[in-house]
C-alpha cells in the first residue's frame, strides 16, 4: 500500500481521482492503528452509513472513517452496522426513535451525499440525541422571544457542505471533529498530522523524515539520509518542522516547510545542537547546546538567530518544553544526581524541581491545558509514560508498554502518542489521557521513532 | 615498525598457505599427475632456510604490542556511566602513543548509548562518554586539536535487539581515524 500511496501522491488529478474514489477502500497504511485497550470505557454512538442521493455506489464511505475516528479517541464505541434498526439519511426519515434508544446510543449521525456537477457533491449530516427524539416524536415547542415556535431540539449538530473528490477524507476528519466537540465539549483533533523519524538499516539512506495524518494515511517523505535523524518539532502554524540532522556528521538543527521543502540551518555550534523547540508565538526555539562544555538549555530569537542562555550547570540539562504561556521551560537535569524535570521561569530563570517519584523522570511535556505534566518514568529500571497533575503532584503511570520514550500530546490534550520497543523493534503507540486507551501503531518494516503531533491544522 | 610488518605479513601469509593446501582436494585435477600423487607449489625440493626469532628490545615489543592493541578502536560502557573502564586503559594508551608521535594524526571520538532512557537524553550522555574518552588520551599527552568529539546517542546501534547483550555492544565510544 506503501506503492499505492506514492502513486497517489505522484500522479495527478484524474488518477487521484480514481484512487481516493474507491468506495470504503480500506487501504492499509504503513502505519497500522491496533488498539489493544480501552474499548469497554468507551461510550456507545451510532454512525449510520451516509445515504447517497445519486446513481450507483456512494463515491466515499464518510461512515466509516468517522466510525474509526470516535473510536481511536477511546472516548466512543461505535455500534457495527448490522445492529442499527434502520439507514435513515436524515432527522426526518428517522420513524422510531425508541429502537435507537433502546440500542443504548447517547447520539447517532445520519447523512447523505448528493452529486452536484465538476465532481462536486453536496454532504449534508445531523447528529441526533435519539433519547430525546424518543420524548418529543421529533418536533418540541419551545418558547423563543414570547412566542411558541417549533424546535428540532433533539438535533444536536447538523451541517451541509459542499465537498470536492479531493477532500473526502480530509471532510470525514472534519464530521469526526464536529461530532467530538458536540458530544464532549472538547475540540476534535482528527485534523491534524504526526512528524516521525522512520529508520530501515536495510536501506542506503536508512533515515527518514515523515509526515502522515494523524491516523496513518498520507504518509509523506520529507527528507531522507544516510546519517541520522532526530527530535522533529512542528512549528505552532502547523507550516514547518524542526529537526536535527546528522548530514555533516556532527548533529545541525535544520527548520524545513513542509509543503515547498525549503530547509535552512538554524544552528550549527560546536558539540550538541538538539532538542529543538518551538515557542507557542513561533519566534522562538528552545534547544540544547553543549559549545560550552556541558549541554545547557537556550533560546535563540529565530529571525535574528540572537541566543540566549536559560541554563548554567556542568551536569546534563536536556529536553526543554515550553509552558502554554510561553513563560517557562520544563527541561531534564541531572543536577540533582539522576534526571529529573525541572521548571525554569524565562525572565527571573529561577529554576524548581518538577518530579519527585521514581528513579528518574525525563521528556518532560506540559499539557496543552497547563494543567499537567506527561513525562517518561523510570522505576525498577522500566520506563513508561506517566502523567503529573499540577499542583497536586499525584503522577499516574500511564503505559505498560516497555522503553517507553518521545512522548508528544494531541493538541486537545485527549492523547499522547509515544515511541516504545514492540517484538525488538521501535514503534509508535497511543495511550489517552487517563491511560484507559492504549493502541499500537506497528509499521510494516523498520522501525518508527520520535513522534510529534502537530498543532490543530 | 619493520618487524611488524614482518607480523602483518605473516598474518596475511598464514591463511593464503592454509588456503593454498586446501586447494588440492580431490576435484582439483589440474595438479594431479597420472601416477595419482598431487604436486603443489609447496612440494619443491631443495634448500631450505629459517630464522631465528629476533630479540626484541622492550621499545620494540611495546610497539608491538601497541600496534596489535590499535586493532581495536572500540571501548565499552556500564548503563548510564562514562567512566573509562581499567580494562581499556592499555587500549587507549596504544591509540594515545600513536597520537603524540603522529601530531598530524586526527581522530574523531564518537560516544554511543543503547536504547534505554530517550533520545535527548542519550545524545547528552554519548557526549559525555565520547569527552570521558577524550580527556583520558588528553591525560596520556594527546593535543586537544587531535581530537573532536560527536555523539550519536541511541542513534546509531552497533548491535540490534533489547537485551543487554545487545545494550552492552552499544554502550560505546569509537575512534575513527
Amino acid at each position: 500500500m506503501m506503492k499505492l500511496k506514492q502513486l497517489v501522491f505522484w500522479t495527478i488529478g484524474a488518477m487521484l481521482v480514481a484512487i481516493s474514489a474507491m468506495p470504503s477502500a480500506k487501504a492499509q497504511t504503513a502505519l497500522e492503528i491496533v488498539i489493544t485497550e480501552g474499548q469497554d470505557s468507551a461510550r456507545p454512538i451510532a454512525i449510520v452509513p451516509f445515504q447517497f442521493r445519486g446513481e450507483g455506489e456512494s463515491p466515499y464511505n464518510f461512515a466509516e472513517i468517522v466510525a474509526a475516528d470516535l473510536r481511536r479517541s477511546g472516548r466512543f464505541g461505535p455500534v457495527s452496522n448490522n445492529q442499527l434498526p434502520a439507514r435513515p439519511g436524515k432527522d426526518a426519515d428517522v420513524r422510531d426513535y425508541a429502537a435507537w434508544a433502546r440500542l443504548g446510543v447517547e447520539a447517532m449521525l445520519v447523512g447523505e451525499v448528493t452529486p452536484l456537477s465538476g465532481g462536486r457533491y453536496q454532504v449534508t449530516y445531523e447528529l441526533i440525541d435519539p433519547l430525546r427524539g424518543q420524548i418529543t416524536g421529533g418536533s418540541a415547542q419551545a418558547l423563543v422571544d414570547g412566542q411558541l415556535v417549533d424546535s428540532n431540539d433533539h438535533i444536536i449538530e447538523g451541517r451541509t457542505s459542499v465537498v470536492g473528490e479531493g477532500q473526502f477524507r480530509q471532510y470525514a476528519h472534519r464530521i469526526s471533529d464536529v461530532v467530538y466537540e458536540a458530544l464532549t465539549g472538547e475540540r476534535g483533533a482528527f485534523l491534524t498530522r504526526i512528524a516521525y523519524i522512520y529508520v530501515d538499516f536495510d536501506l542506503d539512506n536508512p533515515y527518514h523524515l515523515m509526515v502522515a495524518d494523524y491516523d496513518g494515511y498520507n504518509e509523506r517523505v520529507l527528507l531522507r539520509s544516510p546519517e541520522p535523524l532526530m527530535s522533529p518539532t512542528w512549528s505552532p502554524d502547523g507550516n514547518k518542522l524542526a529537526y536535527v540532522s546528522f548530514e555533516n556528521g556532527r548533529p545541525e538543527i535544520f527548520i524545513q516547510d513542509i509543503y515547498t521543502t525549503g530547509r535552512e540551518k538554524l544552528t550549527s555550534f560546536q558539540g550538541i545542537n538538539g532538542s529543538p523547540a518551538w515557542s507557542p508565538d513561533g519566534t522562538k526555539m528552545a534547544m540544547v547546546l553543549s559549545k560550552d562544555g556541558a549541554p545547557n538549555i537556550y533560546v535563540m530569537d529565530i529571525a535574528s538567530r540572537r541566543l540566549e542562555q536559560i541554563t548554567d550547570h556542568w551536569r546534563i540539562d536536556t529536553e526543554p518544553s515550553w509552558t502554554p504561556d510561553g513563560k517557562s521551560l520544563t527541561f531534564t537535569s541531572e543536577r540533582g544526581g539522576r534526571a529529573q524535570v525541572y521548571r525554569v521561569d524565562l525572565s527571573s530563570k529561577q529554576i524548581r524541581r518538577v518530579t519527585f517519584e521514581g528513579e528518574a523522570n525525563l521528556g518532560g511535556v506540559v499539557t496543552p491545558d497547563g494543567n499537567g505534566l506527561v513525562v517518561v518514568h523510570r522505576a525498577n529500571g522500566r520506563f513508561h509514560i506517566a502523567r503529573q497533575d499540577f499542583p497536586s503532584g499525584n503522577l499516574m503511570v500511564l503505559t505498560e508498554t516497555s522503553l517507553d520514550e518521545s512522548p508528544s500530546v494531541a493538541p486537545n490534550g485527549s492523547m499522547i502518542i509515544y515511541s516504545t520497543t514492540y517484538r525488538d523493534k521501535q514503534v509508535l503507540a497511543l495511550v489517552s489521557m487517563d491511560g484507559r486507551f492504549r493502541a499500537r501503531l506497528p509499521s510494516r518494516d523498520g522501525e518508527v521513532k520520535a513522534p510529534a503531533w502537530s498543532p490543530f491544522l | 615498525m619493520q618487524l611488524s610488518k614482518l607480523v602483518k605479513a605473516m598474518v596475511v601469509a598464514i591463511p593464503v598457505l592454509a588456503l593454498a593446501a586446501c586447494s588440492s582436494a580431490p576435484d582439483d585435477t589440474s595438479s594431479t599427475t597420472a601416477d595419482g600423487t598431487t604436486t603443489t607449489g609447496q612440494d619443491r625440493r631443495g634448500v631450505e632456510t629459517g630464522a631465528a626469532d629476533r630479540v626484541l628490545s622492550p621499545e620494540e615489543q611495546r610497539q608491538q604490542r601497541f600496534a596489535e592493541l590499535r586493532q581495536e578502536y572500540i571501548i565499552y560502557f556500564d548503563f548510564d556511566t562514562s567512566e573509562v573502564r581499567g580494562e581499556f586503559a592499555e587500549l587507549l594508551a596504544a591509540h594515545a602513543d600513536y597520537l603524540v608521535r603522529n601530531p598530524s594524526a586526527r581522530v574523531v571520538i564518537e560516544g554511543h548509548t543503547d536504547e534505554r532512557g530517550t533520545p535527548e537524553y542519550n545524545i547528552a550522555l554519548g557526549e559525555r562518554r565520547a569527552q570521558a574518552t577524550a580527556d583520558y588520551l588528553r591525560n596520556l599527552g594527546v593535543s586537544s586539536s587531535q581530537m573532536t568529539t560527536v555523539s550519536y546517542g541511541e542513534e546509531k546501534p552497533l548491535a540490534r535487539g533489547s537485551n543487554e547483550r545487545a545494550w552492552s555492544q552499544n554502550r560505546r565510544a569509537v575512534l575513527v581515524y
